[in-house]
């Protein structure tokens, strides 16, 4: 094991972990900035200029405040819970290739922290994991509205992973790997998934794009912490910073996402020249962009509604769409 | 080095895991530690170069605790203890005696005659999920078609006793909560 190597991979855990805790912090600005913008208000304006201070006065708040364990609930699983949900996030983010690689003083730099020949499947795996978060949150907490939540969550994870599971058969089919480099590689030369083999890639990037919704709860299946519902769900007990853990782990998880669809299915960073790279974080831009227009845009469904969606028509399609592909690459 | 020290880790921490899921009284406690030690398992994986194996153990094992959790929100208040009823000692005693001295005997027997060869070599040049797959499909493609039956039987006789009414949405409707099929009504 060379030194430099274990220098350079602690280097990179330790950039990724902050760039994204901050990301999430400033996330929220962007969300409460786009949605007053759909909605005609003015958002977060009194802290600092155009309101950019307020992420800090959150966080300040979230730190400062009194951390409460209730009475009656489950004291060590309870303390853990939101732990599990940041740090799924950011282990998921190991095998995401972040940017091509480039040159820093003649030293070549792989902005991948581990590049695992399973990257995909790694990724989403832990992702799922993460759910395991607001379910033991939810659990742990002796309230109502926690163990409905909790038993929504549990009712999300197992419909959604069989969608997201199928819709990337297709595309890991056609480049015959699981690595996220691969697939890079892959679209360089045959172009972007998502137009490859007459739509049956287009059909996959959709289905895994509806599926990401699910897998990040958020707004048309936000059902695990409906405020207007269930109050805040598995976080109405919490307060403070292990509220804030969950709220990273949340932005986190919708800014890996936004990475891995691009990678997955537009192109990802390209060729790896400067421009390419400016087009992967456009791309994320975008999709992370899409995550709050929907949230601004359209109603939340019921959970009957999400496992309707998930088992009765996307799971079909899903597997219509391996059939066909396989049949066309025969 | 690394090797081996993230191997005692993993060994440390799974058998803890599973001593605490095997030991407690609190069904959530146990659950939990169920389930970590499961993902923990994967870390051995891992370690032997088995990356795809290690994935797919996290992927399944999450998801088939996720269903026991299930259960365990269905037929338990998960934040109390519960009370085990404790039935005859000496079968308890008995039967983990038993079990402790199969497991000893299927991991000494192999040693015994000498049988451990690798009948299917490492292909070079080839991916771990590729070399899995090649087995499945040509040394274990009976067993691996076998198991997609029973599953598919599983799925099919699921569906058969969820099946009843379930054209009629529990969740919309405004009567009593649907019923078996009433006297003298043949569906």
């Amino acid at each position: 094991m060379e030194v430099a190597y274990l220098i350079e991979t602690v280097i990179k855990v330790v950039v990724i972990l902050l760039v994204f805790s901050a990301l999430a912090g400033i996330g929220t600005y962007f969300e409460r900035k786009i949605l007053a913008f759909m909605q005609r208000r003015l958002g977060p304006m009194n802290v600092g200029p155009f309101g950019l201070l307020q992420v800090a006065a959150d966080g300040i708040k979230l730190f400062t405040k009194e951390d409460i364990i209730p009475t009656n609930v489950v004291a060590p699983i309870f303390k853990m819970a939101p732990v599990i949900t940041a740090s799924t996030a950011f282990m998921a983010a190991a095998a995401i290739p972040f940017l091509p690689e480039f040159e820093i003083f003649g030293y070549t730099v792989h902005p991948i922290v581990a590049d695992i020949n399973i990257g995909i499947l790694y990724i989403l795996g832990i992702m799922g994991v993460g759910l395991y978060g607001p379910l033991l949150g939810g659990m742990a907490s002796a309230n109502k509205f926690a163990l409905l939540s909790a038993a929504r969550g549990a009712a999300v994870f197992i419909s959604y992973e069989v969608v997201t599971g199928l819709s990337i058969l297709a595309p890991i089919m056609m480049v015959g790997s699981l690595s996220l480099i691969d697939f890079n590689n892959y679209q360089i030369e045959n172009g972007w998934i998502v137009f490859n083999l007459y739509g049956v890639g287009f059909v996959a990037f959709i289905l895994f794009w509806i599926a990401a919704f699910a897998e990040t709860g958020r707004t048309p299946f936000h059902l695990i912490a409906n405020d207007h519902e269930i109050i805040d769900g598995f976080g109405t007990e919490y307060s403070g910073m292990r509220w804030g853990l969950f709220f990273i782990g949340e932005y986190a998880n919708m800014f890996f996402i936004s990475f891995v669809i691009p990678l997955l299915f537009l192109g990802g960073y390209g060729d790896g020249s400067l421009l390419g790279a400016l087009a992967l974080l456009g791309k994320v831009a975008f999709f992370f962009f899409f995550f709050l227009w929907t949230r601004a845009a359209w109603p939340d469904v019921r959970p009957d509604q999400l496992m309707w969606l998930c088992w009765k028509v996307l799971m079909p399609i899903a597997v219509v769409n391996i059939l066909i592909a396989a049949i066309i690459m025969i | 080095m690394f090797e081996a020290i993230a191997f005692y880790l993993f060994a440390f921490l799974t058998i803890t895991m599973f001593y605490i899921t095997v030991t407690t009284s609190q069904a959530l406690h146990a659950l939990t530690a169920l389930a970590a030690g499961m993902i923990f398992i994967s870390a051995f994986f891992f370690i032997l170069g088995a990356d795809f194996l290690g994935a797919v153990q996290i992927v399944v094992y999450s998801g088939a605790v996720m269903a026991l959790y299930a259960f365990g929100m269905m037929f338990f208040d998960t934040t109390r203890e519960l009370k085990e009823k404790q039935g005859n000692k000496y079968i308890i005693f008995g039967l983990s005696v038993l079990a402790a001295v199969l497991v000893v005997l299927i991991f000494a027997a192999p040693m015994v005659s000498d049988n451990i060869t690798a009948l299917y070599p490492m292909t070079e040049g080839v991916g771990n999920t590729q070399e899995v797959g090649m087995v499945l499909f040509t040394k274990y493609l009976v067993p691996f078609e076998v198991a997609a039956i029973m599953l598919l039987v599983a799925m099919i006789s699921g569906i058969v006793l969820a099946s009843k009414q379930m054209d009629v949405s529990q969740t919309l409707s405004k009567d009593e909560p649907i019923q078996e099929s009433k006297k003298g009504v043949t569906s």
